[in-house]
Order: structure tokens, then C-alpha cells, then sequence
């Protein structure tokens, strides 16, 4: 790209005096923010210089290999950080498992989907475009799921006397936990479709804003946010009803019976 | 006009609908039932008949009736077996055996704005006249209904289920004198009606000699049979 003006680390030092003056008010004001905020800015140069490198050697050699090891890296990642945010988290293999395999399942499936139906990428696992599709659909599944499976296991504990109550009226435990699965689904589905909502208007989406600065027509990048927000919007969307139907379904057992024992900080209830 | 008929067996004038197995009446096994490190409880009530237990609080009356409810882990991941006539429970699925075999909590529990919505079917104004609650209080709030008021329609709520047994964990301890002499009322109506089974735990002596058959004591060596006037209710 011609249009693009390139920064310097001299740049970026400017940038970070920013950073400077906001641990400095921080400290001012005894807000207790200093540490964390040295941390993140550190952690952000050093994981995105390294991806950088990484990016650059792998759409180098153009590998299947290379883009799905990375794609399964960021799963695994994503997977923790889902597993991180629960309060109340399932207890053994479920705790990462749930979060990890719904995501698997909506990210891989959509995202090949899009490459070879709609961008029709050739070869399929083009690097330019499957990673960066991959981390978007990540990041936002991320969100839907965590949000999503916290507000499941949160609500289930508690209102257990409720849902209890509506089991010995002979409910099935779907129905005894149907309200707050529906809750669950739309706690996690609310950011992405608000996101939709105010694109354009309210904010720039960093993609698309990415583009334009490298030069793109903003036509041409306002197509390619379109797509990638209904991608992201499906992914969401599955990915977060698949977590939380099977995340309803463990906190029963095969005779019916509501098991918060399976989340962490239920064992002593029982 | 009171139709006579919904008089006489309020609960009889709607479809039965999930019962496919036989609509006579079950007795209610437990056999060798474990809680904790309690001895195992072996009890039988028969049709029609109201086994009273009472016992120190935290002595697991609760637990029990929740075990034989089939809400909490016990028979099937402990030991022990619950048996409706001859079937044992593992023959129904947790919630086909609940809606046989019905618990009502000591307080009770709304999930939806009004009464109403919580009801599978319309109760009798007469029956709700019986129990004293104003039947316009059915599409009221349920944060404006007391917990008397509460607690009296959530033992409609469950009779409308007609289940083959009832349990009873202090129905009426939230209710004043009067409204509980009207529940052991409706309750006793439902009994012979139905031929139900019923469990009641109550800390009430007097009502316990109203309202029971027999009379049980729950303690760390199990059910012990109280008889006579040395009830040791209290």
C-alpha cells in the first residue's frame, strides 16, 4: 500500500508518554492503577510484536499447517480466558471443555465456510485472510460464550429454590430452566447485536478502520465489515446457544435433579 | 350457583393427563434409606393414609422428603429404594415421578409476576373461598400476597397436579390457626378423595394428633414409631 505512512518506535514512544500521563493522574489520585496498567501496556507491545513477527513468517510460507496450529492456539487461549471470567465455573473437564468445544464447533465451521463460499480464497487457508478472520470470530465468541454461561450458572445458583420448586411441580428440567437459559442466550447475544446496531454510526469498527488506513476504498472495506459482522454475529450466536444449551443440560442428572454441585463452590451444599 | 360436584372433589374436574400408568391410587415404599450417617429409614404409607414425623430441627426431615421427591442425590447414587405400588422409582423419570409423587417446600417459591400464571389450571373459587384467599389476589403481583397467602397457593398449586402422594414440609408454619386448621382441611379432603399418601413433618403436636395416622420421630438411630399421649412432637 502506497497511502500508508509508516511508524517509527520513536512514534510509539510519543504514543506511551500518553500511557505516562495516565499512570501519573492515577498515582495523583491513588487510584492503584500504576502496577496493572505498566503490565497491560507492556503486555500489549511485547504479545503484538510477536505476533508480528509470527504473522510475517507465516503468510510468508503460505502453510495449512501454520494457520491451523495458530488457529488452534488462539482456541485455547480463548477457551481459558472463557473459563477465567466464570464465577461459578463447572467443575473437572467441563470447566474448559464447554466454553472450548462451542467455540470450535461455531469458529472453524463459519469461518471455513466464508473462506471458500464467500471469499473464495485460493488456496482455502490463505493466512492473509483466515487469521485475521479467525481472530475476530475468536474474540467475539469469546465474549458471547463467557458472558453467556456466567449469567447460566450465576442465575442457576441463585434461584435453585425456584427452579427446584418448578421440578417437584413435575417440570422437566428444561422447562424448569427455560427462563433463565433464554436470559443466559440474550446476556451473551446483547453486545454483538448492539455492536451491529451502532456500527457505522455511534463507532468505527477497528477493521474496517484498519483498512482504510492501509489505503483501501472505503466502499470496498465497508463490504468486507459487512461480511465479517455477520460472521461474527452467527458465530456469536451459535457458538454461545450450543454452550449454554449443554451447560443447562449438566447442571441436571439422569434422574432430573439440579446438581450445583457440579460448579465450583457447590460441593458443600450437598 | 356452586357446582356440587366441584364441591365434593375439587380436584377431579380436569384431565389427567400425565398419568398413562393406572390412575388408582399407589402406596409409597421407602426401603433402607440412607442420610448421612444416619441409620437406614424403612417406611410404607398406604393409600389414604397421613404418617406425621417430626424431630430436632437439622435432624433431616427436610432431606428426606427432598430424597423421596427424588431432588436430591440418595437412592440410586447411595443406596436404598422408593417405590409407588409396585414400581420402583427408577422406572419413572425424575419428573414423571414427581408429578406423582409431589413436594411442597416450607416456603414457597414464585417465578412468574401473578398467581395465575403459575397454574396449570383455573382452583375453584370455592376452594380458594375454603382456604380463605380472595380469589381476585389470583392476577395480583406476588409481591403484594403475604406469606400465608403464598404458602396456601402453593398447596393448591401443587393439588391441581393431583399427585398420587403428598410431602409436606411444614405446610402451615407460616399460617395462623384458623388458615391452618383450613388447610389440614383441603388436605384431608384431597387424602380421601384421592386415596393419597401423605408425609407431613410438623413440630405442632396438637396438629399432628389432628391431622395423622401414625407418628414418627426422626433421630440419628432412625424412625422411631411415637405412640399414645407420650407424643414427643415438641
Amino acid at each position: 500500500m502506497n497511502g500508508i505512512v509508516v511508524l517509527s518506535a520513536f512514534d510509539l514512544g510519543l504514543a506511551a508518554i500518553l500511557i505516562l500521563c495516565l499512570a501519573g493522574l492515577s498515582l495523583l489520585m491513588g487510584l492503584g492503577l500504576v502496577r496493572s496498567l505498566f503490565i497491560a501496556a507492556l503486555r500489549t507491545t511485547v504479545q503484538l510484536l510477536l505476533i508480528g513477527l509470527v504473522l510475517k513468517s507465516v503468510f510468508a510460507q503460505s502453510n495449512a499447517l501454520w494457520v491451523i496450529a495458530i488457529g488452534l492456539m488462539m482456541l485455547l487461549v480463548a477457551g481459558r480466558e472463557v473459563m477465567a471470567r466464570q464465577q461459578r465455573r463447572f467443575l473437572g473437564w467441563w470447566g474448559m471443555g464447554l466454553g472450548t468445544t462451542a467455540m470450535f464447533v461455531s469458529t472453524f465451521s463459519i469461518t471455513l465456510l466464508v473462506l471458500v463460499v464467500i471469499i473464495q480464497a485460493d488456496p482455502w487457508y490463505t493466512p492473509q485472510y483466515a487469521i485475521p478472520l479467525l481472530g475476530m470470530m475468536f474474540g467475539n465468541t469469546m465474549n458471547g460464550i463467557a458472558l453467556g454461561v456466567d449469567r447460566l450458572t450465576q442465575n442457576a445458583w441463585q434461584q435453585r429454590a425456584i427452579i427446584e420448586s418448578r421440578l417437584a411441580l413435575g417440570q422437566e428440567p428444561a422447562q424448569a430452566i427455560a427462563d433463565i437459559r433464554r436470559d443466559s442466550v440474550r446476556t451473551g447475544l446483547i453486545p454483538i447485536i448492539n455492536a451491529m446496531a451502532a456500527a457505522g454510526l455511534v463507532s468505527l469498527p477497528g477493521m474496517m478502520t484498519g483498512q482504510i488506513l492501509a489505503g483501501v476504498d472505503p466502499v470496498e472495506a465497508v463490504n468486507y465489515q459487512i461480511l465479517i459482522m455477520f460472521m461474527v454475529t452467527a458465530g456469536t450466536g451459535f457458538g454461545t446457544i450450543a454452550a449454554i444449551v449443554f451447560g443447562a443440560k449438566r447442571l441436571f442428572d439422569d434422574r432430573q435433579r439440579l446438581r450445583l454441585d457440579r460448579l465450583s463452590g457447590g460441593a458443600e451444599n450437598y | 350457583m356452586v357446582d356440587n360436584r366441584a364441591r365434593d372433589k375439587p380436584f377431579n374436574n380436569q384431565q389427567v393427563h400425565s398419568h398413562q400408568d393406572s390412575p388408582a391410587a399407589s402406596e409409597l415404599h421407602l426401603i433402607n434409606i440412607r442420610i448421612g450417617e444416619m441409620a437406614a429409614i424403612t417406611l410404607s404409607v398406604a393409600t389414604g393414609e397421613c404418617v406425621a414425623i417430626s424431630g430436632p430441627s437439622g435432624s433431616g426431615k427436610s432431606r428426606l422428603l427432598r430424597i423421596v421427591a427424588d431432588l436430591d442425590p440418595g437412592p440410586g447414587d447411595v443406596e436404598g429404594v422408593l417405590k409407588l405400588g409396585q414400581r420402583d422409582h427408577l422406572h419413572f423419570s425424575g419428573a414423571q415421578w414427581r408429578r406423582r409423587v409431589a413436594y411442597l417446600a416450607a416456603e414457597s417459591q414464585w417465578w412468574f409476576d401473578d398467581v395465575e400464571s403459575h397454574f396449570i389450571e383455573q382452583p375453584a373459587h370455592d376452594l380458594l373461598h375454603r382456604l380463605g384467599l380472595n380469589p381476585a389476589l389470583l392476577t395480583a403481583p406476588i409481591r403484594r400476597l403475604s406469606t400465608g397467602e403464598r404458602q396456601r397457593f402453593a398447596l393448591l398449586r401443587m393439588l391441581m397436579h393431583q399427585p398420587h402422594v403428598l410431602l409436606l414440609d411444614e405446610p402451615t408454619a407460616s399460617l395462623d390457626h384458623g388458615s391452618a386448621l383450613s388447610v389440614e382441611q383441603i388436605i384431608k379432603d384431597y387424602r380421601n378423595d384421592h386415596q393419597a399418601a401423605v408425609i407431613w413433618v410438623s413440630h405442632d403436636a396438637e396438629q399432628i394428633a389432628r391431622v395423622a395416622d401414625r407418628h414418627f420421630s426422626l433421630q440419628p438411630s432412625g424412625l422411631i414409631e411415637l405412640t399414645g399421649e407420650n407424643d414427643g412432637g415438641h
